[in-house]
């Protein structure tokens, strides 16, 4: 069918990832508050619509209507693109994510590369959003932002190459293939493990939301912001979460391998599973300082994921 | 010759002249006028050249002696200022009592002798206009800068009604904005140093980290704090004027709310220090649902610190759990008592009523409920490794330290220091009690944490024999300054009722003395020194409260931490803004 029809396809996969994932990224708004509720023993947003799933409505026309305000203090122009960054990298990325075998945006061959380098890119956002508020807790947040970066950014790259070191492609199809007899969760534990607390740490979720830190720094770097560029910085943070869940699904999963289940209701499934042990860490842990979670990255998750590559290396130069 | 009078001997010996008088008190602590020219010697002298010294200022006060009637053979003076001593290795108090006769007087500053002399020096120039000569930042603490007056001195007005309507043109709004700027040269802190420029953040008095309207400056390099100055009294409701215009008996409900975590556990030492001056002996029935009570308030007051201390730490869900253990909690108060967080219950001679029926069985329940949860939050909490990375080391400080800047309880304890004013002065019937004082070694975050967790346990343990040891008997003595008495006693006896109508329509009229009690309470040693004149309220309630020595270490604390570990600092002092300001 993709075949005869190539423009409408053309089209219409595009128009269904961005408009799938942004729902999804903003469905998060309400899934995660529920979930929080449920585990902190209270009932989270139930109001709005059945079991409250209207709020993201009531959320997001109270985000447009609120003042749009720039402080006078501030560096307007970066102030105005810093929360636009992230939504444009991580939207971005989600061209080179492949739901099903056929229903992806841009079919790269060096699709794992891409999602590299446009989620490093997200980090500009909450550093020039910090800056640029002219604010002394959000410039502290943007500080630790770029911190905390230098922390995760080594060992992020690595933990995925024993992934790309079995398969032997960056094509994601070709590492969802690889997987049909068994998953890469099972030989790339420790990658899993290690790419796990980037993802966290990448999305500033907690325990790594050191940028923003509630009881530290008031709402860190975005504390100057309101109305919809706080909504950019707010579902930017989502669809991070989305993408992330997205990619570890595809890249230790088995993507949207299953049984009977069609292809794009597997991945949507193992996806969300893995958005809400996002959650889970929230509603668990505490948060470490800046300083203990670099010195964390660079001493135990770099030689780690080192360690993991080599040895994944070994094994598969053995098996040739 | 005991202890204590060798102490006044020798101070007669060595200062002669200077040592004015001796006063009896009904709290018979040694109470010493010195006269004003020596007391930094005397002060030093007790602190480090006796025998078994009074190591700990534990509170420094002043009295307006004005209109006083009743002053016999004390020393002529306007104002009075009082230093409260405190000795561990002999478990004594001292009081010295210096008189100061000029309008607006000074004497020499005890800060080179204690240190946490500072915050006290400056409570009193600004309550009462005393000057302390060689202070070094001798400004005023809890009110505005811009006050006109000194609140505590008799002629000044304690109603708003008698203040004229409050109003905030535009240049005095200027003139306040203006003062509460900080400007680092006041304090003597440097704007840069040969290699960086600080940043002066300034953290509250609205922040999520300060549990409250709390204000710190820090100066900054970077993330690491250079130093601190906090700055109080946005909680300040001059809780110490109003004892001096409500009747001894209506001042109860005002005590509730200086720890307003502590409830009940507020009017103990409050009522105690009135028995004492009244010399009412409380039936023991009384006294045992006192202990339950406040240990029932101990643990609540412990579980909101325990949940808002992992809550700085960036864990998001104990709060919510532990906030839920309190429910039951003031759930099983408010079955007793009728009200929640403030019942003022406690009464002068027993409590308000006679335990509920069936009190014991949601007691039972409770006591079967919560050692599993306290089980978890361990888990949870404590045994989590991020928080202890967060804890263990942070914001630590030695025995020494604590007793030079007046840290009582938990703070006090975590140090290695075993002293519990339950065990060490029992009041109220502790003595009667099997529990255990948990101690730590380390004086930092974690172990303060530890020291009150395990703190939870003995109250369980208190609680349980409470309920299993309730001796039968009144709540309320049959003294005639009970207040009110006894009901079913008006109804038969004419003596009892006049009792009651005076006591009720007047109020109870206490004996002239003067009276200290300090007991052990949730977040350190609070205590009320009351001074009657023989008229129905108080001539001056003073509160010694702990989050004021506690909160002015913090400078101490949070130097060379980072921010993140300031957070981590504050949370584990567990102070509440009402008990610092009053």
């Amino acid at each position: 069918m993709m075949a005869e029809y190539p423009l409408f396809f053309a089209v219409l996969i595009p128009v269904c990832i961005l408009f799938g994932f942004v729902t999804a990224g903003s469905m998060l708004i309400w899934a995660e508050r529920r979930l929080l509720g449920l585990w902190q023993l209270r009932y989270g947003p139930n109001r709005v619509g059945p079991f409250g799933l209207l709020q993201v409505v009531a959320d997001t026309l109270k985000m447009f209507f609120k003042e749009d305000w720039i402080p006078p203090f501030a560096d307007k122009s970066v102030f105005v693109i810093a929360p636009a960054i992230i939504m444009t990298t991580v939207l971005l990325s989600f061209m080179i994510v492949p739901v099903s075998p056929d229903f992806v945006v841009f079919d790269s061959s060096v699709g794992l590369l891409v999602f590299l380098s446009l989620s490093s890119l997200g980090a500009y956002s909450v550093v020039l959003g910090g800056w640029a508020s002219n604010n002394k807790y959000s410039l502290l947040g943007g500080l630790r932002a770029a911190a905390q970066m230098l922390g995760y950014e080594v060992f992020m790259g690595i933990s995925l190459m024993g992934v790309v070191a079995m398969t032997g492609s960056f094509r994601l199809q070709d590492i969802v293939e690889a997987q049909r007899g068994m998953w890469n969760i099972g030989p790339q534990f420790i990658g899993f493990i290690i790419f796990y607390i980037a993802a966290l740490a990448e999305t500033h979720r907690s325990p790594f939301d050191l940028p923003e830190a509630e009881s530290e720094l008031v709402a860190g770097f975005h504390s100057e912001y309101s109305g919809l560029k706080f909504g950019m910085f707010f579902v930017g943070e989502y669809l991070g979460v989305t993408l992330m869940s997205s990619m570890m699904t595809l890249l230790f999963f088995g993507g949207w391998l299953g049984p009977v289940l069609p292809p794009v209701v597997w991945f949507f499934i193992k996806t969300t599973i893995l958005i809400s042990s996002f959650v889970l860490m929230r509603a668990t842990l505490p948060r470490p300082r800046y300083d203990q979670l670099i010195v964390y990255g660079w001493r135990v998750l770099l030689p780690l994921a080192l360690l993991n590559l080599l040895v994944t290396g070994g094994i598969v130069l053995m098996f040739q | 010759m005991s202890l204590e009078r060798a102490v006044i001997v020798d101070l007669q010996q060595r200062f002669g002249d200077a040592v004015l008088s001796e006063q009896a008190t009904a709290d018979s602590i040694s109470t010493i006028w010195i006269h004003r020219n020596r007391i930094v010697d005397v002060l030093r002298f007790l602190k480090s050249e006796i025998i078994s010294p009074y190591k700990m200022l534990y509170d420094l006060t002043a009295i307006d002696e004005h209109g006083r009637k009743h002053r016999a053979n004390q020393p002529a003076s306007r104002f009075t200022v009082v230093y409260h001593l405190l000795s561990f290795d002999r478990n004594q108090d001292i009081r010295i009592k210096v008189p100061l006769e000029e309008e607006n007087p000074s004497l020499d500053s005890a800060t080179s002798v204690f240190a946490n002399a500072n915050w006290y020096e400056r409570e009193v120039w600004d309550m009462f206009g005393i000057r302390f000569t060689g202070h070094p930042h001798l400004r005023r603490i809890l009110m505005p800068r811009s006050w006109e007056g000194h609140p505590l001195r008799k002629e000044h007005p304690a109603r708003a009604t008698e203040m004229g309507p409050y109003q905030l043109p535009e240049e005095k709004e200027a003139k306040e904005q203006h003062d509460l700027q900080f400007r680092p040269e006041d304090w003597g802190l440097k704007t840069h140093d040969e290699n960086s420029e600080f940043m002066f953040l300034n953290l509250g008095p609205q922040h999520p980290g300060t549990h409250g309207v709390l204000r710190i400056i820090l100066q900054l390099d970077g993330e690491e704090i250079i130093d601190a100055v906090p700055d109080i009294g946005f909680h300040h409701r001059g809780a110490e004027k109003m004892g001096e215009r409500q009747t001894w008996h209506s001042y109860i409900p005002y005590t509730d709310r200086v720890d307003y975590l502590g409830g009940v556990m507020n009017n103990l030492p409050y009522v105690l220090a009135l028995e004492q001056l009244a010399g009412i002996t409380v039936p023991e029935r009384a006294q045992v649902i006192r202990v339950m009570l406040c240990e029932f308030f101990r643990i609540s007051s412990h579980l909101v610190w325990y949940g808002t201390f992992a809550q700085d730490i960036g864990a998001m869900s104990p709060v919510l759990y532990m906030f839920t253990d309190r429910e039951y909690i003031l759930k099983i108060i408010e079955g007793i008592t009728g009200g929640r967080m403030h019942p003022s219950w406690f009464r002068i001679g027993g409590v308000a009523q006679d335990l509920p029926l069936d009190w014991q069985k949601p007691i039972q329940e409770f006591l079967n409920y919560f050692p599993k949860r306290l089980k978890e939050y361990d888990t949870l909490v404590m045994g989590n490794s991020i928080f202890k990375g967060r804890t263990v080391g942070v914001g630590a400080y030695s025995q020494a330290e604590a007793v030079e800047w007046g840290v009582t309880g938990a703070g006090l304890r975590a140090t290695g220091l075993d002293w519990d004013f339950r065990k060490k002065r029992p009041y109220s019937g502790y003595q009667n009690f099997d529990f255990e004082v948990p101690i730590a070694h380390n004086g930092d975050c974690y172990d303060r944490g530890l020291v009150r967790i395990e703190e939870m346990r003995q109250s369980l343990r208190i609680i349980e024999q409470c309920l299993k040891n309730m001796p039968a008997g009144h709540y309320k003595s049959d003294h005639p300054l009970t207040t009110p008495p006894r009901k079913e006693d008006t109804l038969v006896h004419i003596e009892t009722l006049i009792n009651h109508f005076l006591n009720t329509t007047w109020g109870p009229v206490m004996p002239v003395n003067e009276s200290f009690f300090g007991i052990e309470a949730t977040k350190g040693s609070n205590g009320y020194y009351l001074i009657s004149d023989g008229s129905t309220h108080a001539h001056r309630t003073r509160i010694r409260t702990p989050s004021f020595p506690h909160l002015q270490m913090l400078p101490l604390l949070a130097r060379h931490g980072t921010v993140s570990d300031l957070m981590a600092t504050l949370g584990s002092i567990d102070f509440v803004l009402a008990d610092l300001d009053r």
